[in-house]
């Protein structure tokens, strides 16, 4: 089975530590949340499993066939127009024009945007339709893993549901798995299996928290009341540095 | 193919919206007009005599053949400088030594005054063409050069990043990646740096020759043939115009259409 192992993994810049022995597994099929504060080491840690950096101690072992990478900010190609971003992951991995085109038309319909907006550059987009690219772009490629580094933190709240939705129901149909950072708790709860949460200065893991209940049978009440009981977690206070308010 | 054909297709609509430059380039001839009117036909001729005299001029064999060798000289000048200041500033871009260690340099070559660079190739090379050619390749190559050099300078990291995340084959990465963003810092560099060969190489040989556009400048003034120096400068600015806002300008809209 298609699995990532990470073992160990240590990590510094220059002098700096930023990661101290991280350990997890990710099975095929599951959505596992990173949750911390802001510059605790999370993208670094997600960088090093999408080997977007050099592994330096320890060990990283990824089974999935194919992996695609949403960023917080869309990273859309500024002289492409939508399809021809969204086509960019299909057309490397050798798709024929023609077919890569029609994909990418589909499934951009699919995220909510129009046939107007096809021939558009990403300029003349707003910014949440560029996430809608962003987000077509790397499912576009049937990802057997998704990595998300906080690709909902600066959408509304309609459409941050919206694209949550589309990507549970990926994980539901096609067995995705997801390897998912954020810092927004509420977002974890409602989409996770796992969360890790990870503490800064150096990044490691203080606790695991696991949820069995299946994500589409979680309702906002189930949401508000999860995070409701995280928030009163003794490690989340710390972590989080809640105590000082 | 694709790309030129829309360039022709949008042809016709970019010079329709050329009338306000007609108007205003009309609107200066008649301010030059009004010029002549009070300082008389020797320190100005008026429009109208300088344009019967270009016209006789371009009929003229010998004339033509003076605007060839100034497109000769002037031309490769520009080629030298087009082909070694792109290829050498997208190299230096790419390493941080080689940018640091070339700005002041290249703040000297564009310091430098392009008539103490004649002077010297005059010394160096004598009356002919290398002085001009090599002139122009002083003057064009600096601005050539720093275009490039910012446009390997400024490729975007988070762009890199992303084209990493999707796998893209080297030829991809270069061509829908790296290349549409350093085009659109080393086109208009090497638009300037057209004009900028354009000028210098009149300069040069007005000073260092004894044929082309600049020596016939040099034989007007001597002369006192006010209407030939203007028909001269005539011939200059409208194929620079020509050159810029016919053949230029719609291939920079559209390359550039992605730009806000």
């Amino acid at each position: 089975m298609e699995k990532l192992e990470v073992l160990n993994v240590n990590h510094h810049f220059g002098f700096t530590e930023i990661l101290n022995d991280i350990n997890f597994t990710l099975n095929k099929g599951e959505v596992l949340s990173i949750v911390g504060p802001s510059g605790g080491g999370k993208t670094t840690l997600l960088h090093l499993c999408a080997g977007l950096l050099d592994v330096e101690e320890g060990k990283i072992d990824n089974s999935f066939t194919t992996s695609s990478f949403a960023f917080q900010e869309s990273r859309l190609l500024p002289w492409k127009n939508v399809i021809d971003n969204i086509s960019l992951g299909l057309l490397a991995n050798g798709v024929k024009k023609a077919e890569a085109i029609k994909m990418s038309q589909d499934v951009a319909l699919k995220f909510g945007l129009e046939e107007d907006d096809f021939e558009k550059f990403p300029k003349d987009l707003s910014g949440g339709m560029k996430q809608r690219v962003s987000f077509a772009r790397a499912l576009v490629v049937k990802p057997s893993l998704l990595f998300l580094d906080e690709p909902f933190s600066a959408l509304d709240i309609g459409l941050k549901k919206e694209l949550q939705t589309h990507l549970l129901n990926e994980v539901k149909e096609n067995n995705l798995t997801i390897l998912f950072i954020t810092h927004d708790l509420m977002e974890a709860i409602r989409l996770s299996d796992k969360i890790l949460l990870l503490e800064a200065d150096p990044g490691h893991i203080v606790h695991t928290f696991k949820y069995e209940s299946k994500q589409s049978s979680r309702d906002d009440k189930f949401v508000y009341d999860e995070t409701a009981k995280i928030l009163s977690h003794e490690q989340i206070i710390s972590t989080f540095e809640l105590e000082l308010k | 193919m694709k790309f030129l054909f829309k360039i022709l297709k949008d042809f016709p609509a970019y010079l329709w919206s050329g009338w306000g430059a007609i108007a205003s380039i009309l609107l200066f001839i008649a301010c030059w007009d009004l010029g002549n009117q009070i300082y008389g036909n020797l320190v100005l001729p008026s429009p109208l005599e300088t344009f019967k005299t270009l016209a006789l001029m371009l009929q003229d064999d010998s004339v033509l053949a003076e605007i060839n060798t100034t497109l000769y000289r002037a031309f490769i000048g520009f080629g030298i400088s087009l082909i070694f200041g792109s290829l050498l500033g997208l190299t230096a871009g790419f390493f941080a030594t080689a940018s640091m260690m070339s700005r002041p340099i290249v703040t000297i070559l564009v310091g430098m005054p392009p008539i103490a660079w004649i002077v010297l190739a005059m010394i160096w090379f004598g009356m002919g063409d290398e002085t001009v050619i090599f002139t122009v390749v002083v003057a064009s190559f600096p601005i050539i050069f720093v275009g490039a050099l910012q446009g390997t300078r400024t490729l975007d990291g988070e762009l890199k990043q992303m084209a990493e995340s999707f796998n893209l084959p080297w030829h991809m990465k270069f061509i829908d990646v790296y290349f549409p963003h350093i085009f659109s810092y080393v086109f208009p560099a090497w638009v300037s740096g057209l004009g900028m060969a354009w000028k210098i190489v009149v300069m040069a040989e007005l000073l260092a020759t004894s044929d082309g556009i600049g020596a016939s400048l040099a034989v007007a003034r001597s002369q006192l043939d006010t209407p030939t120096a203007l028909a001269l400068v005539t011939i200059m600015i409208g194929s620079l115009m020509f050159i810029e806002y016919i053949v230029l300008e719609p291939i920079k809209r559209e390359v550039e259409s992605w730009r806000s």
